[in-house]
């Protein structure tokens, strides 16, 4: 098996009296959709949050590429390779999809003493870009807010993956989507997959994650139980470690095994 | 849904035609507002002199003049920001160049370098406060209205015991920048227009055979350069791109590592420099600054870029659109005037122009935008 790209040892973070993660190790592979699963307040966000830089862990080691990391801010972690897609605040919606699929990294052209946006080559290259993830646009400055929600977040992983991303996580990526948007998002993943790139999903929606996952990681209450392979473990199963077992037990059985 | 990816067409999305995607433009509602103004007035006041060479010099001039302060408020608004001290600014950046320059009697240039460094960092100071403390600009720039005011009245009453102070005419004699403010270009043009007859000259007088235009004042080219400054830098530009994002989402643009700070501090900046020019103008051609100058001007600014489509709530709009919001304003208050119209109405009228434009605005936005 290959070497893992980033590895998360024994991360612990600790919000003043509060301890949000509680010794937590996941290794996530290249090429391998890794899937983080959890219920509200399981710890999934401070997690993500800690990989992508954004909070520094209050015990524990982060490996990146076999060399340990300490990133003092998100700026070090994209420059890394880390990309994050958040679930909202990803795009803006007045702004055409070039635009937006080069904020913070226009292209320059230089006319003179100069500076210019290069919208010509923002154009094509938006346009191949999305052409390759499976969305049509009407013209490169169509603007994002014309778009549905599922073509908006591939819209962010195109970007992420074009901008030279190693790892992508996707912070609930799903979670507001219909059904048909959804399988759209998760077939983006699928193709990111497939061009070697890491991906972390964060999810608390068990089917999204089998339907994609290579490893899944149950979080709870800031604690691991344990990384699954595929094929090692039933949805049912997952489901009960999300939920803290008994108690869900109990509910399921009144609702009918619905949930 | 691999066909649609191979042939790259997608059988939802219908061809739009050549003409809707000309029309459907941020400005369309300042372009059509512009063609009806003229339109009107060239049906009701074409005899009145409105569009004689004198007549289209006057409203140039007032059009110019909204330009300046509208090209400012346009990208600060795009930017996601107000600011109301823009009128109390140009009275304050006036009363300075006035204290420097009359009172003081230091050289013009360095009493226009030290009011614009001034004005620049007050502009600095009013971003770098809704910055740090997050308030809306709308009132932190309200209480700089009302600061900058109170000194343009304080200090002139203080030092010479009066409102106005006059003689900046005679002080700008022989100054090397001030004309850069205060002059007229393009003479010999005008005087060769008068000889061969296509404008009018002066008949009797000490004006004699002098065009009835001596040229175009230095407003007008400081209007048109602000114009295509600010339509480029918006468009164009890498920092065009950040002023949109900074606008339209702060938290997604800092996300995607856009310096929003930096950006809303500079167009703050870029305000204040408007209001500067404008001032600088100002003084220069009147030969005066007056504590009341520039009074509800930062309104007539922001009902110019409304009308020319920008969004209030920021992220979305046009500069080009803007100017001609401002072009819109000066036609209609100078050409009710030479109409012969009761001036009260102007307000009417305007008001109706400005309804009429920003529900045109409003629904070509939401074809463009997708909002709902």
């Amino acid at each position: 098996m290959t070497e893992p790209i980033i590895q998360m040892k024994n991360i612990e973070k600790h919000f003043g009296s509060v301890i949000a993660l509680a010794g937590v190790s996941v290794d996530v592979y290249p090429g391998e959709c890794h899937c983080l699963l959890g219920d509200n307040g399981a710890g999934k966000s401070t997690f993500i949050k800690t990989m992508s830089g954004v909070h520094q862990p209050t015990h524990g080691e982060i490996y990146f590429e076999g060399k340990p990391l300490h990133f003092a801010d998100p700026r070090d972690a994209i420059s890394a390779g880390i990309a994050t897609v958040h679930q909202h605040l990803a795009m803006i919606p007045l702004m055409s999809v070039s635009r937006n699929f080069f904020m913070g990294n226009e292209p320059i052209k230089k006319i003179g003493p100069m500076n210019f946006f290069d919208h010509d080559y923002a154009n094509r290259v938006t346009m191949e870009e999305m052409r390759k993830m499976g969305i049509n646009l009407r013209g490169p400055d169509q603007a994002v807010g014309t778009l549905s929600g599922g073509e908006r977040q591939t819209v962010a992983i195109a970007r992420a993956v074009h901008f030279g991303a190693k790892v992508l996580i996707l912070d609930e990526p799903t979670s507001a989507l219909g059904v048909r948007q959804t399988a759209n998002v998760l077939a983006t993943i699928d193709k990111v997959r497939k061009q070697g790139i890491a991906v972390v999903f964060i999810t608390h929606n068990v089917r999204h994650a089998l339907a994609v996952g290579d490893q899944f990681t149950v979080l709870n209450r800031g604690k691991t139980l344990g990384t699954a392979k595929r094929g090692e473990i039933t949805p049912d199963e997952l489901q009960d470690l999300m939920a803290g077992g008994q108690e869900m037990a109990q509910l399921e059985g009144s609702l009918g095994g619905t949930v | 849904m691999s066909d649609a990816t191979t042939s790259g067409v997608d059988e939802r999305i219908k061809q739009q035609s050549r003409l809707r995607r000309a029309l459907i433009r941020p400005e369309l509602g300042g372009i059509c507002g512009t063609i009806i103004v003229f339109l009107l007035f060239l049906l009701f006041a074409s005899d009145s002199g409105m569009f004689a060479a004198q007549g289209i010099m006057n409203w140039s001039i007032v059009s110019a003049q909204f330009m300046i302060i509208a090209v400012g408020a346009c990208l600060l608004m795009i930017a996601g920001e107000f600011d109301l001290s823009v009128g109390s600014m140009i009275g304050f950046a006036g009363m300075m160049i006035a204290v420097f320059g009359v009172v003081l009697a230091w050289p013009m240039w360095i009493a226009i370098l030290i009011t614009f460094a001034l004005c620049l960092a007050l502009g600095a100071l009013n971003g770098w406060i809704v910055i740090k403390t997050g308030l809306p600009s709308f009132i932190v720039t309200l209480a700089f209205l009302f600061i900058l005011r109170g000194f343009t009245i304080y200090i002139p009453q203080t030092i010479e015991r009066k409102t106005i102070i006059g003689g900046i005419r005679d002080a700008a004699e022989g100054d090397w920048l001030a004309p850069f403010f205060g002059a007229k270009i393009g003479q010999p043009i005008f005087q060769w227009l008068g000889d061969i007859g296509v404008i009018e000259t002066f008949q009797r007088g000490t004006r004699a055979g002098q065009p009835v235009i001596e040229g175009i004042p230095m407003l007008v080219v400081w209007a048109l350069l602000l114009i295509i400054v600010g339509h480029l830098l918006l468009t164009r530009t890498r920092f065009g791109n950040w002023i949109f994002a900074s606008g339209g989402d702060a938290e997604a643009a800092r996300n995607s590592g856009v310096p929003v700070n930096k950006v809303k501090i500079s167009m703050f900046m870029f305000t204040a420099f408007c209001a500067t020019v404008f001032a600088v103008c100002q003084v220069m051609e009147f030969g005066s600054a007056g504590a009341d100058r520039g009074l509800l001007k930062e309104f007539e600014a922001i009902i110019a870029v409304v009308i020319g489509g920008a969004l209030l709530t920021g992220g979305y709009g046009s500069v080009i659109g803007a100017a001609l919001g401002a072009l819109i304003f000066g036609v209609v208050q100078q050409g009710l005037f030479f109409a012969g119209v009761e001036s009260s109405l102007f307000r009417v009228f305007l008001g109706l122009i400005l309804l009429g434009a920003v529900i045109l605005n409003t629904y070509i936005r939401r074809i463009i935008t997708g909002e709902r």
